[in-house]
């Protein structure tokens, strides 16, 4: 036997609704526990119940988390998806399924390995209750995975205890279901196989934890106090995680009295407007969608940006349109946010990636839309938003105060002689702007679009709102010096590879994986719209420049060609879209096809 | 063009109210409406009302959405802040500024066509979610700035400055406030100040939601002899219900009214909002009844103005969401961040 250990594709076909969740996500964590860095995949259609569902786990402790193409071990539990899931399976990959009704012979490969299990067999013996018999398939097979994979039990039955903590009358069962499916597995099976877990502690002090929650944790760090939402996947997580943690933290001891505010709102347009009525009046505000509320939303966007009113955002993306494949990833929507509304209008973006970097651009984000008055949107995306992965534990400094940008107070007022909400006093384009009530006499104004003076009077003359435009130009200008910088790794290679947000998971490991075939790249993760100066001279240092999108039109790379005036001949594109998470196979795939087609040379190391 | 500021010298002989102001210094900028336009008057009740309330005129949050009605928020109260948002949506703007600071007197001014089309859906919504405002549509029956299509609060066969008449039934925003839960509820004429005045200063200091439909002829496309919104229209076709006036906890500020037909419904903060009845039968605390009134006046062609409901133990949308006293705005950093130490607690649970 070729026993590997903490490498390997695991994934599960269930039944959308049967309960399978819970246990494919304690799977996981069992093995997060064990020390072995993992990524969980949840790969769900728009249904509630009966539809098929996947749950991937990708198992490599070298930290290659990125999605991997072929499954080494197939759970397959939904007799409707066998023939998919079994086509999936690699070469000598393993099948498990309920064998308590034979697999179809037409769907018999030579080439795998069949673990058959009779689960509903022994369920029917063991409960007699009909729910029981039916939620229990799931951790039987989770039982008969622990010796299968060799998972460290206890930390398991562990879970499970924890799980229903106070309510004893669940643990039993399941504890009993578990070792129904180990027993059987030890006994009958051939445990373990040549996929194996082993502990270790490649995962240090890491967490395990989706990007939503760590955004709407950032979000109440950052000092949200307001925050306004309509119901779409894949961001309602994130409302309901501010929510969740604000209920918890926000609460004042004495009265009881939340320190927060959470409106459903009846739309997007709402929910922004909501977003943008509290800001405009002082206190932090944000709204988390996906591309569907980000068109409802764009009148407000343009008006928030010719207001100068902050308004943070977050579009946790998936594929388009409405009623398309919404329980799918993408980063679809660059284009879209960047540039919402009518009239000359651009958004500040910020592309997370990880779900620590969640949590510190939505704090991030907060500050920079109250410095620079102005929306910004956080680009998150399905795969980063609803999925746990291994991430760097969060952080806050004590020390970090929060940069509420140039509002003046009472005092502030008295200093100085005529109060001019759109002057550029400082040469960076931001004016400094006043809170409703804050001053008897001085400072008030009154917000409109752009048919406004210095001064905020009313006036529609040319000049004046030519130069409110330029003003927002230099203002713009100042956006670039101040989002998150791009992260680069320059070896002064000839060739670069551009990329953001969720393709940086499978990067790595796709750079490995040239390298082996004589391609070397220098990288650079944009983490920032608009572009700062590093990300031009990454682009003018290297002769081509692979621009990673998880779109069909290249969007990132429209946007570089559009905002730096670039040759659009040295940006190849490398785009994927069908809606599952790029893998670091299809990465490596299109830069080699790019290679052999324009027969550019190839080098590989010599040595070691 | 841009306006020159108005000289601010006090007038000698205009009143000063307990703040030692006077109503001068609840005005705003020189209006770009037409002369004669009702809006106009609705903005000068407004400045009136505030005025002999003694409210501080910086203390305010003023919003609009689009149209000839919804500029005017800059023409009173040019102390405090207006935000002129999109149309139809002043509804959401003023649930965000009121969760921001629920200390600001907030007054939102929409149209007809902001209100009961485009923004339909934000005007029911924030009727539910009870946002402590004053609500007030300048109700024209037409679209003002657009010159004079018709909204959808136009009666069925009115007929349009060139003859046309209206295909649709129209739809009457305070029978759909009644019904959706507002805590108050009112309907005037703007060229009726003795009865508007009141009740915006009722409506200024009722603890939850307060919605004015304010029948506001518009002179340049709708106040012609086929008009259901027109001043002569408005005039012959309206039957009273009663006039309200607020009578501040210190001082009455009119005492213009008849003995024998009042009512006093006391105000939480310790006033007095005085009803005249001109139907000794009506109560004001009756909303089915209210909305059966307003209907049958509808059927007989008659606008009914007056208070027609209020909910004087109203709860506000902070008392639904249970907020602190302190603005949100105004909550210090130590009140807002969890610190460092708490994430590592939580950093904890996700291991
Ligand atoms: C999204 C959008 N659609 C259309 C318009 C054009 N528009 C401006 S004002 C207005 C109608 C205003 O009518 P109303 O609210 O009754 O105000 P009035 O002028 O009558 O006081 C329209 C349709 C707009 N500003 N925005
Ligand atoms: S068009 Fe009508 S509503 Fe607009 S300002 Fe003139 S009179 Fe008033
Ligand atoms: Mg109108």
């Amino acid at each position: 036997m070729n026993v590997t250990y903490n490498d390997f594709v695991i994934r599960f076909a269930n039944v959308n609704g049967s309960g399978s969740a819970s246990a494919n996500g304690m799977f996981a964590k069992a093995l997060f526990r064990m020390g072995v860095p993992v990524a969980a995949r949840n790969i769900f259609p728009s249904n509630i119940q009966g539809l098929p569902t996947w749950f991937e786990v990708r198992v490599n402790e070298q930290g290659y988390l990125g999605r991997r193409e072929g499954v080494d071990v197939m759970v397959a539990m939904n007799a409707e998806t066998y023939a998919e899931d079994i086509a999936a399976l690699k070469p000598g990959g393993y099948l498990f399924h309920d064998n308590s009704k034979p697999l179809p012979a037409s769907l018999k490969r030579s080439d795998i390995r069949e673990i058959g299990m009779p689960i509903a067999t022994l369920l029917l013996t063991e409960f007699t209750d009909l729910k029981q018999r039916s939620l229990f398939k799931n951790i039987v097979y989770l039982g008969a995975l622990s010796a299968l994979l060799n998972i460290e039990f206890d930390v398991i039955t562990g879970m499970v205890a924890k799980q229903y903590k106070g309510k004893d009358d669940l643990i039993q069962p399941n504890i009993h279901a578990l070792e129904l499916g180990r027993r059987y597995a030890l006994d009958y099976l051939d445990s373990p196989i040549e996929h194996q877990v082993r502990r270790t502690d490649a995962n240090g002090d890491r967490i395990l934890i989706d990007g939503n929650t760590a955004a709407g944790l950032g979000a109440l760090y950052g000092g949200a106090t307001v925050c306004a939402w309509y119901p779409i996947t894949p961001s309602t997580s994130m409302a309901e995680a501010f929510e969740r943690y604000a209920n918890g933290l926000r609460v004042d001891r004495k009265t009881e009295r939340r320190k927060f505010a959470v409106i459903q709102a009846e739309d997007e347009l709402s929910a922004i407007g909501i977003v943008i009525g509290a800001a405009w009046n002082g206190a932090r505000a944000f709204t988390a969608t996906s591309g569907p509320g980000v068109s409802l939303m764009s009148e407000f966007l343009g008006l928030a940006y010719f207001a100068e009113i902050p308004a943070v955002l977050f579009d946790i993306q998936r594929a388009g349109p409405s009623t398309g494949m919404p329980t799918r990833t993408q980063q679809s929507d660059l284009l879209g946010a960047a540039y919402a509304s009518h009239g000359d209008t651009r958004h500040v973006l910020l592309f997370p990636s990880t779900p620590k970097e969640c949590f510190d651009f939505a704090a991030e984000a907060l500050d920079l839309a109250d410095r620079l008055q102005t929306p910004v949107i956080v680009m998150s995306d399905l795969d980063l938003g609803m999925n746990d992965s291994v991430s760097e534990p969060l952080a806050w400094d004590d020390a970090r105060r929060y940069d509420r940008g140039k509002v003046l107070d009472a005092a502030a007022l008295d200093g100085i002689e005529r109060f001019g909400r759109y002057l550029d006093v400082d040469g960076d384009g931001i004016g400094y702007r006043t809170l409703p009530g804050t001053h008897p006499s001085k400072g008030a104004f009154f917000t409109r679009g752009t048919s406004r003076d210095e001064f905020a009077a009313y006036t529609e003359n040319p000049d004046a709102y030519q130069r409110n435009m330029e003003r927002l130009q230099r203002k713009w200008a100042t956006a670039a010096t101040l989002v998150p910088e791009a992260e680069i790794q320059s070896d002064g290679r000839k060739a670069g590879i551009l990329y953001y947000g969720t393709s940086a998971a499978p990067m790595q490991e796709a750079l490995d994986l040239l390298r082996e075939d004589g391609v070397r790249l220098d990288r650079i993760r944009v983490r920032g719209f608009p572009f700062g100066a590093e990300v031009y001279e990454f682009i003018d240092r290297h002769a081509m420049v692979f621009v990673v999108d998880q779109n069909r039109d290249g969007q990132m790379r429209t946007l570089l060609v559009n905002e730096g005036d670039l040759n659009p001949a040295k940006l190849i594109s490398l785009r994927y879209y069908a809606g599952l998470s790029i893998s670091a196979d299809e990465i490596h795939r299109q830069v080699l096809d790019h290679y052999k087609a324009q027969k550019l040379p190839r080098l590989k190391e010599v040595g070691a | 063009m841009t306006f020159v500021a108005k000289p601010r010298t006090r007038h000698p002989l205009l009143p000063l109210n307990e703040l030692d102001l006077t109503r001068r210094d609840y005005e705003g900028a020189v209006s770009t409406l037409c002369a004669g336009c009702g809006h106009d008057s609705v903005s000068a009740a407004i400045v009136q009302a505030c005025a002999e309330l003694s409210l501080p005129p910086h203390r305010f949050a003023k919003l609009s959405g689009i149209g000839c009605s919804s500029k005017t928020p800059s023409y009173f109260l040019d102390k405090s802040h207006g935000f002129n948002s999109v149309h139809g949506r002043m509804p959401s703007v003023a649930t965000g500024a009121n969760l921001a600071n629920r200390a600001l007197y907030c007054i939102g001014v929409s149209g007809d066509g902001d209100s009961a089309s485009i923004g339909l859906g934000q005007f029911a919504h924030i009727v539910r979610r009870r946002i402590n405002m004053l609500y007030i549509v300048d109700n024209n029956g037409t679209y003002g700035l657009t010159k004079g299509q018709f909204s959808a609060t136009n009666d069925r066969g009115s007929t349009s400055k060139r003859g046309v008449p209206n295909l649709y039934e129209p739809i009457d925003l305070a029978s759909m406030a009644l019904q959706i839960g507002a805590s108050f509820v009112g309907r005037s004429f703007s060229g009726d100040k003795r009865q508007l005045v009141p009740l915006i200063k009722a409506g200024l200091m009722h603890p939850g939601m307060a919605f004015l439909d304010v029948i506001s002829p518009c002179v340049a496309f709708n106040n012609h002899n086929g008009s259901t919104k027109s001043f002569q229209y408005v005039r012959e076709h309206s039957a009273k219900l009663m006039e309200a006036d607020y009578i501040a906890p210190s001082a009455e500020i009119t005492a213009d009214y008849e003995a024998g037909a009042a009512e006093d419904v006391n105000m939480p903060d310790g006033s007095t909002l005085r009803l005249r009845k001109v139907e000794a039968s009506y109560d004001v605390h009756d909303r089915i009844g209210a909305l059966a009134h307003v209907q049958r006046c509808q059927e007989q062609g008659e606008v009914l103005t007056g208070l027609l409901y209020v909910d004087p133990d109203a709860a506000d949308c902070h008392d639904v969401l249970g907020t602190v006293e302190t603005p949100l705005n105004a909550l210090a950093e130590a009140d807002l961040c969890p610190g460092s130490r708490e994430l590592d607690r939580l950093n904890e649970s996700f291991r």
